[in-house]
């Protein structure tokens, strides 16, 4: 009896912002009289870092610091309509509507800059710390405070901006399947080195090394975040997750956590990850949405590196230990294939 | 190194002096969710809270004969008993917001359950303590039925019928087919030329969401005859939605509050909490609070469903796959929820990531006797990539390919056509197989690893392929929705009996003439903008009991047969 080691690798691309439904996302920005500016959504944060990454944006656009912006979101009173936060269209849809009612919230705030200026609006910009000043002159400048609080209380105007994205619906072609099914694609490839215990059948994920391209990512600590849970929960649907242990029979359901296992965190295997960023045309400042895909390709990549170790292949998830010790009796024994 | 930014990839493309975008900037929500005081829905706590539990079917597939509730009615605490006859609108199918499918799952089942755990009363009492008390104590007489549970058994001749709204255990694509399609090229030809054939059939089980915050919502009632809801929704708007047609309010006398979600993963969307929690307030006049406990979340709530593919490629010798067919099956369980969905989603991402020059695809969404599946992460593309990925390491063995090499030969690039009549554009495969072999020391060849995504594609690589073999597999008749094709005027096209009927009963509706045709075979030159497909023939619609002032929320562009 033996551990064999084996190493797999699969490679995939994901679908970001599925636009069948031609379903949009809207949002709202204003600014108090102190030039803080709110933004009002719809969008709900499952922990992913939503509020994050629209804040993040809407400051981006406004050319105003971070921490001058709040997301306030999921008041059906107060937030416009919003689809929902799944089919990775959060950062894509969100994130691009938001950025609209930022551009026009920015318009006013630079037109009343100008009118305290006496300058054309043209000519303005921002230094994202809180000042507008002539373009190549800082020294005429005036706070983003005070062109909003000039806006006002002077001038009569609301600083203020609307957005929506909506990409058409995509009609589906019944004979063909032609349709325009998403915005853009975000790709990983992902290598899994793993040990086979020919005796009990158990897999132990010694490390993963990957590659993930998101577009850019608009914030690298909520990518890392996303990466690597999402790769540890691609793990754990390999190897361990499901309601229903011997589909399509439904006996021996988990209602818990003791029998709806999961890998704990002996289990949990170094992975070291590489960012790729090739900007979406049509994303965010190019940002794609990473969160979704993260956990694809360790999938198939256990399968491939279970096949590597001990020639088992197994094409029924999750990957127990039963179906490996029944695949080593098929086949009269662990069979490794080529070392890589 | 736990991670790298590889800023040298694609750097002409981005400006990466940015003041705020790319930066690491703490979450606004970090401080309240480190110290314990973000407010989850569960949070909001209201004096003379009431808790809603539901009684569930312990079948798979039963008649209800009849229910006797007088005994819970009479225990301790309890304040109501909620049957599917107090539900206002007692049937939806959650993407009637997007026009997408008929209506076929009631909120509480009056006639008949066709899953383990379908709910068929609710209790609201007191404590949660005196309604489990009271579920125990209602009587439902039930005739079991014949059940299935396997999807290639669900869709023998003979099998049960699961769910009556689609007689055959198969959704209806545009009206028209039991199945989506996908046609590009032609397969049969092309295996014929090819050096091998390489076949694989893949499974894969249900996953649970697994939240730490399992489904759930807190209604109350607020000033001005509205009702205030927080919710852990994942789509604000979707249950807003759908309560106010379950429940036949306009949207504005509903106020949902949510956003700070603990895990969604794609199971809370399907909005059957909100509503339950609401008409709990409506009937009892106190708030209520509905939320599953974690064996509901692991066996009621609806799971990632599972998947069935079978592949068969055609592969040369070099290892260029020049034909791939797909044969998927989606386990939506008794109901549609969102599979039907999903495998739009799934076809339009056939053949995966690589240029492949003949793809064919039928994809199938099938009733079975089990929790209805939703969404999950990689909602419609993870059991596919994973029978895809497996695969291409059979296609690799095959033709003594190195794994990587093959992906990377076979790989999409800026510029090709892809199977559903789009050219690709922004792509990274390539970097990203080179990278992660780098990262892996996975030795691969110069040849390999001098290709770029940039570059290969297009030319005869953009061609929609010469012709397309279409065909009439599967077809059907009688179905006046199913897609937001179907669409010819701003009146909803449901069918005829879920439109005239305000409370339609489930057993009563039947859909007329469904005949599969059989297959007929035919050879079609395609164009790059095929004829728009006839338009199902729009149905009398009866004037509906409100003389129309009540048209359904939609969500959807309303748009015909739009193309882009």
């Amino acid at each position: 009896m033996a551990m064999h080691r084996g190493k797999g690798f699969a490679a995939i691309n994901y679908p970001i912002g599925m636009n069948l439904g031609g379903d949009p996302s809207q949002a709202l920005v204003h600014s108090n009289p102190d030039g803080k500016f709110m933004v009002a959504l719809s969008s709900i944060d499952l922990g992913q870092g939503m509020k994050s990454v629209t804040r993040q944006i809407a400051a981006e656009t406004l050319g105003v610091p971070v921490e001058d912006v709040y997301v306030d979101t999921a008041d059906s009173d107060t937030g416009p309509h919003c689809m929902g936060s799944f089919a990775s269209r959060g950062t894509h849809r969100v994130g691009n509507a938001v950025i609209q009612a930022a551009k026009e919230a920015r318009a006013v705030m630079l037109e009343a800059a100008a009118e305290e200026l006496e300058v054309n609006a043209d000519d303005l910009v921002t230094d994202g710390k809180g000042n507008i000043h002539v373009r190549g002159a800082p020294s005429r400048s005036i706070t983003t405070a005070e062109a909003s609080m000039a806006a006002q209380f002077k001038q009569g105007k609301t600083v203020s901006g609307r957005g929506i994205f909506l990409i058409p619906l995509s009609e589906v072609d019944p004979e063909t399947g032609e349709m325009t099914p998403v915005s853009c694609f975000a790709h990983a490839a992902l290598v899994v080195e793993l040990e086979v215990d020919d005796e009990t059948g158990e897999v132990k994920v010694i490390e993963i090394n990957s590659a993930y391209e998101v577009g850019r990512a608009l914030n690298p600590k909520l990518v890392e975040q996303q990466l690597i849970g999402g790769a540890w929960m691609g793990m754990s649907h390999a190897l361990w997750e499901t309601t229903e242990p011997y589909y399509p029979n439904r006996d021996h359901g988990p209602e818990d956590f003791n029998s709806y296992v999961m890998p704990g965190p002996g289990d949990i295997a170094p992975h070291n990850i590489a960012v790729l960023e090739r900007p979406a045309p049509d994303g965010p400042f190019g940002g794609k949405g990473p969160g979704e895909m993260c956990a694809n390709p360790v999938l198939p990549a256990v399968a491939n590196a279970i096949y590597n170790a001990v020639g088992v292949r197994v094409d029924e998830l999750p990957i127990t230990p039963e179906k490996i010790l029944r695949g080593i009796r098929a086949n009269g024994g662990a069979r490794p294939q080529i070392r890589r | 190194m736990p991670i790298e930014f590889r800023k040298e990839f694609f750097a002409d493309e981005r400006d990466d002096n940015l003041n705020e975008i790319g930066k690491p900037t703490q979450r606004q929500d970090m401080i309240g969710h480190v110290t314990g005081r973000s407010p989850f829905y569960d949070d909001h706590l209201f004096d003379g809270l009431l808790h809603i539990r539901c009684v569930r079917s312990p079948h798979h597939h039963a008649r209800i004969r009849s229910i006797d509730v007088s005994q819970a009615e009479r225990m301790p605490g309890v304040k109501r008993v909620i049957l599917g006859k107090d539900v206002p609108h007692n049937l939806n199918t959650l993407l009637s917001l997007l026009d997408f499918g008929l209506d076929d799952e009631p909120l509480i089942a009056e006639k008949k359950v066709s899953y383990k755990g379908e709910p068929v009363a609710a209790i609201v009492a007191d404590s949660e303590r005196a309604a489990r008390d009271a579920v125990a104590k209602v009587r439902v007489d039930w005739e079991v039925l014949p059940h299935v549970l396997d999807v290639e058994e669900a869709i023998k001749p003979n099998a049960p019928v699961v769910n009556e709204t689609y007689p055959k255990n198969l959704f209806i694509y545009h009206n028209k087919y039991d199945h989506q399609k996908l046609r590009y090229g032609d397969v049969e030809a092309a295996f014929r030329e090819a050096d091998h054939i390489v076949e694989g059939r893949y499974q894969m089980s249900p996953i649970e969401q697994a939240p730490t915050e399992t489904c759930g919502a807190i209604a109350a009632p607020e000033n001005n005859n509205r009702f205030v809801c927080y919710t852990s929704t994942q789509a604000l708007f979707f249950s807003l939605g759908t309560a106010a047609k379950l429940l036949e309010l306009p949207s504005n006398r509903m106020h949902f509050i949510g956003g700070t979600v603990g895990g969604g993963f794609g199971g809370k969307v399907d909005s059957l909490h909100e509503p339950l929690a609401i008409l709990g307030v409506i009937l009892t006049g106190r708030p209520c609070k509905y939320m599953f406990d974690r064996a509901e979340e692991m066996q009621v709530g609806a799971p990632r469903g599972a998947e069935r593919w079978y592949i068969k490629d055609g592969v040369m010798n070099d290892g260029r796959i020049i034909a791939r067919q797909f044969t998927g099956y989606f386990d939506s369980g008794a109901y549609t929820r969102l599979s039907s969905y999903a495998i739009i989603k799934g076809v339009g991402h056939l053949p995966g990531p690589y240029t492949i020059p003949n793809v064919h695809a039928n994809v199938y969404c099938v009733f079975t006797n089990r929790t209805p599946a939703t969404a999950m992460r990689g909602f419609g593309i993870t059991g596919v990539d994973f029978s895809i990925e497996a695969h291409m390491d059979k296609v690799a063995e095959t033709v003594g390919m190195d794994p990587i090499e093959l992906r990377i030969l076979n790989s999409y690039r800026d510029g090709d056509m892809k199977a559903h009549r789009r050219l690709a554009k922004n792509t990274a495969l390539v970097e990203c197989c080179q990278v992660a072999a780098e990262k892996a020391k996975w030795r691969i060849s110069d040849e390999a690893r001098r290709q770029t995504s940039l570059m290969g594609g297009g030319g005869e690589r953009a061609k929609l392929p010469a012709h397309t073999v279409t065909d009439e597999l599967g077809r059907v008749e009688g179905f006046s929705s199913g897609s937001y094709a179907a669409k010819t005027s701003s009146q909803p096209n449901l069918a005829p009996a879920a439109a005239s009927v305000s409370r339609p009963v489930q057993s009563q509706y039947q859909p007329e003439q469904y005949r599969p045709s059989s297959p007929a075979s035919t050879e079609t030159p395609r164009t790059p903008n095929p004829a728009p497909a006839p338009l199902a023939a729009p149905v009398p619609q009866p004037a509906s009991q409100d003389n129309g002032a009540r048209r359904p929320m939609r969500f959807s562009s309303i748009s015909g047969l739009r193309r882009r």
